[in-house]
C-alpha cells in the first residue's frame, strides 16, 4: 500500500458557498502537501469602496456574501459609527442583535441539516435524506424559515435586507409584528433542542487539534455584535488593533487573502473557537444541552462542529426570544451621524466567525480606504492543516471513502467562498 | 423510482454572493414539492450527487469576469434547452461590475499584495453579452416568488408573469406614500422595475435599484428631478452605480453625470 501511486480526482466539492479546490499530494504513503485553493473570481470590494459615501457601505458590503449579510452590514455600520465617534445604545442596540439572532438561525440551520447532516448519515444531499428520514428536514426548514423571518420582520428581506443604514434603522418595526415572533420562537426552543440531540448522536470521526481560538468576548452576554478580540492563547485587545496582530497574505493558489496570527501561524474562528472562549455565557439550557449532547467545555474535533453550532442554534433561538419579550418600540430609528474625517473599526461574530472592517473617511464622509477580513480567509490555514491531519489518519479508507472525508472536513467549516473572495475541485494525487 | 422522466434541473454558478441560489433554497414551503417535480441534476451549493446533461432548464447566477468563466458559460448553454439567469449580477454584471468604469489593474493592486496571481478580465458582464439567454429574471436578491413563477411558468410551457413597469406601480398597488413627493428623499423608484414588494419606500427610503431599469424608463428626467431636490451631480452619478452599474439605461444615465 504505501509503495503504491494512486490519484484520485473529484471534479466539483459541493454543498458549500462558492468556488475552491483541493489538492492533496501523497507519495509512499505519506502527504507532501495539501492545498486548499479559492478560485472564487475576484469582486475588488475594498476598491470599489473608495470614494463612496459612508452611508452606501452596509447595503455595497452586503453583496459580498447572500448568506450573512448582517454580518457585512453591521460590521460596516459599527466602523463607520466608530470613525463618526457615535456610538448605538439601547434598543437599537438590542434591536441589532435580534436581526444578527435571525441570520444565525438561518445560517446554522442550512448549514447544520442542509449542508453538513447529510456527511454523517452517508446522504448526498438533505433532499435524498429527507425521503429517508421524513420530518427531519421539515422541520429543518421551518426553524430556518423563522429565522429568515426575523430577517425579514426587521430588516424587509432575508437576502441583502434594507432596513438597516449607520446609526440604527430606516423604520423601526412595530411592536406588534416582533411580538408575533414570540410564540414561532417558543417552538423554535424546543426545535432546537432537539437539534442538539439528533446531530449529538452522530458518529464523529477521531481527529482533534489544539486550535488556537480567536473570537469576540463580552463582558454581559455571548459575543454576537460587539466585543474584544481573544484567543485561548492570551490574546486580549481592543479591535481597533485587529491589524498589528493577524497578517494577511496572499498566496499563489487562493483568490482569498490568508490571515495569520502573530506568533501562532494558524488559526480558528467561528462557532468552536467562540464556544470555547465563551462557554460560560451561553444559556443554562444551552450549556446543559451541550453537555447531554457530548460535548465538553472545551470542543477540539472539528467534525463536532455541527453540534456547537446546534447549541448556538438553541441560544440564538433563547437569546431572540428574550428580546422579543422585550421589545418596545425605539424613540427614534436611528441615531443621525454628524460627518467628520475619521479611521473607524468594525468587528462581529458572523455565523462563521469574527469578520472584520477598517474604513478611512475624508471630512465629507467620503472612503478613502477600505480593509475587510471575512471569516473565511482566517480559517484557510487552518483548513489546510486540518485536511493534512484527517489525511494522515485515514490513508486506509478507499479512495471514494477519502475523498468524501476530505469534502466533509472542509464543511466543517462551512466554508463561505463567496465571502472569502466558490465550485470546489478536489485532486488527490498519490504517488 | 422509474415512471415519467422528470425534466433536469440545473443551477450555475459564475461570480456572485450566491443569495440568488439561496433564494431557491429559502423557499422552505416548497422545495421538497419543487425537488419532488424535478430532477435536481446540477446544484452544488445543495448536492455533491451530479448528473450529466443536457438538461431541461438550467438557472445561472453570477456575472462573466474570468476568461474560464466566458468559456465556461458556452459550455453551460450548448446543455441546455432552456437557460434563466437569476439576479443582478447574470443579468447586468453585478456590483463587480463597477470595474467597468475603471482600471481593473489598480483595483487588483489595492486588493492583493501579488498581482501576478489572480486572473481576471477587466470587465464583470451580463450572461446574455455572452451567450443567447431565454429568460431574465432581475433582483439583487433574487424574489423567491418570483423564482417560483418562472420555474412552474417554464416548467409548464407557459410564460411567466414577471411584470416589467416601476416600482412606482408597486407603491401605488400597496397603498405606500411616496418619498420622493412626501419627503423629498431621491427614489429610482420611476426608473426601476418592479418585484421586491416596495421594500424600501414602505421602510422610509427611497429606491436604490435592486432590480434594475424598468421597460422604456426615462432616468434624464429623474436626474433633473434629483437636481431639483438639491442632489449634487457626482451623488447623481452615484446613485446609478450600484447593483445594477452596467445595464445599459443605468450605465448611460451615471455617464453622462461624470
Amino acid at each position: 500500500m504505501s509503495k503504491q501511486t494512486r490519484t484520485i480526482k473529484v471534479d466539483a466539492l459541493a454543498r458549500v458557498e462558492g468556488e475552491g479546490a483541493l489538492h492533496v499530494r501523497i507519495k509512499d504513503g505519506v502527504v507532501k502537501d495539501v492545498k486548499f485553493r479559492i478560485f472564487e473570481p475576484p469582486r475588488f470590494f475594498e476598491a470599489f469602496l473608495q470614494g463612496r459615501l459612508y452611508s452606501e457601505a452596509p447595503d455595497i458590503t452586503a453583496r459580498i456574501c447572500g448568506i450573512c449579510p448582517i454580518a457585512y452590514m453591521m460590521g460596516a455600520s459599527q466602523a463607520m459609527e466608530d470613525a463618526l465617534g457615535m456610538a448605538v445604545t439601547g434598543p437599537l442596540r438590542d434591536l441589532r442583535r435580534l436581526i444578527y439572532c435571525g441570520e444565525w438561525i438561518e445560517s446554522h440551520v442550512l448549514h447544520a441539516y442542509l449542508l453538513h447532516a447529510p456527511d454523517f448519515l452517508g446522504f448526498e444531499d438533505a433532499i435524498r435524506l429527507s425521503q429517508h428520514h421524513p420530518g427531519v428536514v421539515e422541520k429543518a426548514l421551518q426553524l430556518k424559515k423563522l429565522g429568515n423571518r426575523i430577517l425579514e420582520v426587521i430588516g424587509g428581506r432575508a437576502v441583502h435586507p434594507v432596513n438597516l443604514r449607520v446609526g440604527g434603522f430606516y423604520r423601526t418595526p412595530r411592536k406588534d409584528a416582533i411580538r408575533a415572533l414570540i410564540g414561532p420562537l417558543q417552538w423554535a426552543v424546543e426545535a432546537s433542542l432537539d437539534t442538539v440531540k439528533l446531530v449529538g448522536g452522530f458518529d464523529f470521526p477521531d481527529y482533534h487539534y489544539d486550535y488556537t481560538c480567536v473570537s469576540l468576548h463580552h463582558p454581559d452576554e455571548y459575543p454576537i455584535t460587539q466585543g474584544r478580540l481573544i484567543s485561548n492563547r492570551g490574546l486580549d485587545i481592543a479591535i481597533d488593533e485587529f491589524s498589528n496582530h493577524i497578517i494577511e497574505q496572499h498566496v499563489a493558489h487562493s483568490n482569498a487573502l490568508q490571515g495569520h496570527l502573530q506568533g501562532s501561524d494558524c488559526y480558528l474562528v467561528g462557532p468552536i473557537a467562540r464556544y470555547n472562549n465563551n462557554f460560560e455565557q451561553l444559556s443554562d439550557l444551552a450549556r446543559q444541552a451541550a453537555g447531554e449532547a457530548g460535548l465538553g467545555r472545551v470542543c477540539d474535533n472539528p467534525f463536532q462542529s455541527i453540534v456547537v453550532r446546534a447549541v448556538e442554534t438553541l441560544y440564538a433561538c433563547e437569546e431572540a426570544l428574550r428580546l422579543a419579550e422585550n421589545y418596545e418600540e425605539p424613540d427614534a430609528p436611528y441615531v443621525e451621524p454628524t460627518v467628520q474625517a475619521g479611521i473607524g473599526h468594525g468587528c462581529t461574530e458572523a455565523p462563521r466567525g469574527i469578520c472584520y472592517h477598517r474604513y478611512q473617511l475624508d471630512e465629507n464622509g467620503r472612503i478613502l480606504e477600505a480593509t475587510i477580513v471575512p471569516p473565511t480567509s482566517q480559517n484557510q490555514l487552518q483548513i489546510e492543516r486540518d485536511l493534512w491531519g484527517v489525511v494522515e489518519k485515514n490513508l486506509d479508507l478507499p479512495e471514494d471513502r477519502l475523498k468524501w472525508r476530505c469534502e466533509q472536513t472542509i464543511r466543517n467549516y462551512d466554508p463561505c467562498i463567496s465571502c472569502a473572495t466558490h465550485f470546489l475541485r478536489l485532486t488527490v494525487e498519490r504517488e | 423510482m422509474a415512471g415519467k422522466r422528470k425534466p433536469k434541473l440545473a443551477v450555475w454558478k459564475f461570480s456572485s454572493c450566491d443569495g440568488c441560489q439561496l433564494s431557491l433554497l429559502d423557499c422552505e414551503d416548497e422545495l421538497l414539492t419543487v425537488a419532488a417535480s424535478v430532477e435536481i441534476a446540477y446544484f452544488l451549493e445543495a448536492t455533491r450527487a451530479t448528473i450529466k446533461g443536457p438538461y431541461a432548464l438550467s438557472l445561472v447566477e453570477g456575472s462573466i469576469s474570468t476568461p474560464e468563466d466566458a468559456e465556461r458559460i458556452r459550455a453551460v448553454r450548448r446543455q441546455s434547452k432552456v437557460l434563466i439567469t437569476i439576479g443582478a449580477c447574470a443579468t447586468s454584471g453585478g456590483i463587480q461590475a463597477l470595474r467597468n468604469f475603471q482600471d481593473v489593474e489598480q483595483f487588483i493592486s489595492t486588493v492583493y499584495a501579488r498581482p501576478e496571481f489572480i486572473d481576471t478580465l477587466a470587465t464583470s458582464t451580463a450572461i446574455a453579452e455572452h451567450v443567447p439567454v431565454d429568460f431574465e429574471l432581475r433582483g439583487c436578491p433574487i424574489d423567491k416568488h418570483q423564482l417560483l413563477e418562472v420555474l412552474n411558468a417554464f416548467l409548464n410551457g407557459r410564460k411567466p408573469n414577471v411584470p416589467r413597469h416601476s416600482q412606482c406601480i408597486e407603491c401605488k398597488q400597496a397603498g405606500t406614500v411616496c418619498v420622493m413627493v412626501a419627503r423629498g428623499t431621491p427614489c429610482l423608484g420611476p426608473v426601476t422595475q418592479a418585484g421586491c414588494g416596495n421594500l424600501c419606500p414602505s421602510c422610509n427610503r427611497g429606491c436604490y435599484g435592486c432590480f434594475g431599469p424598468k421597460e422604456t424608463p426615462n432616468p434624464a428626467s429623474l436626474s433633473a428631478r434629483f437636481g431639483e431636490l438639491g442632489m449634487a451631480q457626482p451623488a447623481v452619478k452615484q446613485i446609478y452605480r450600484l447593483f445594477n452599474a452596467h445595464a445599459p439605461e443605468f450605465q448611460q444615465e451615471s455617464q453622462r453625470h461624470e
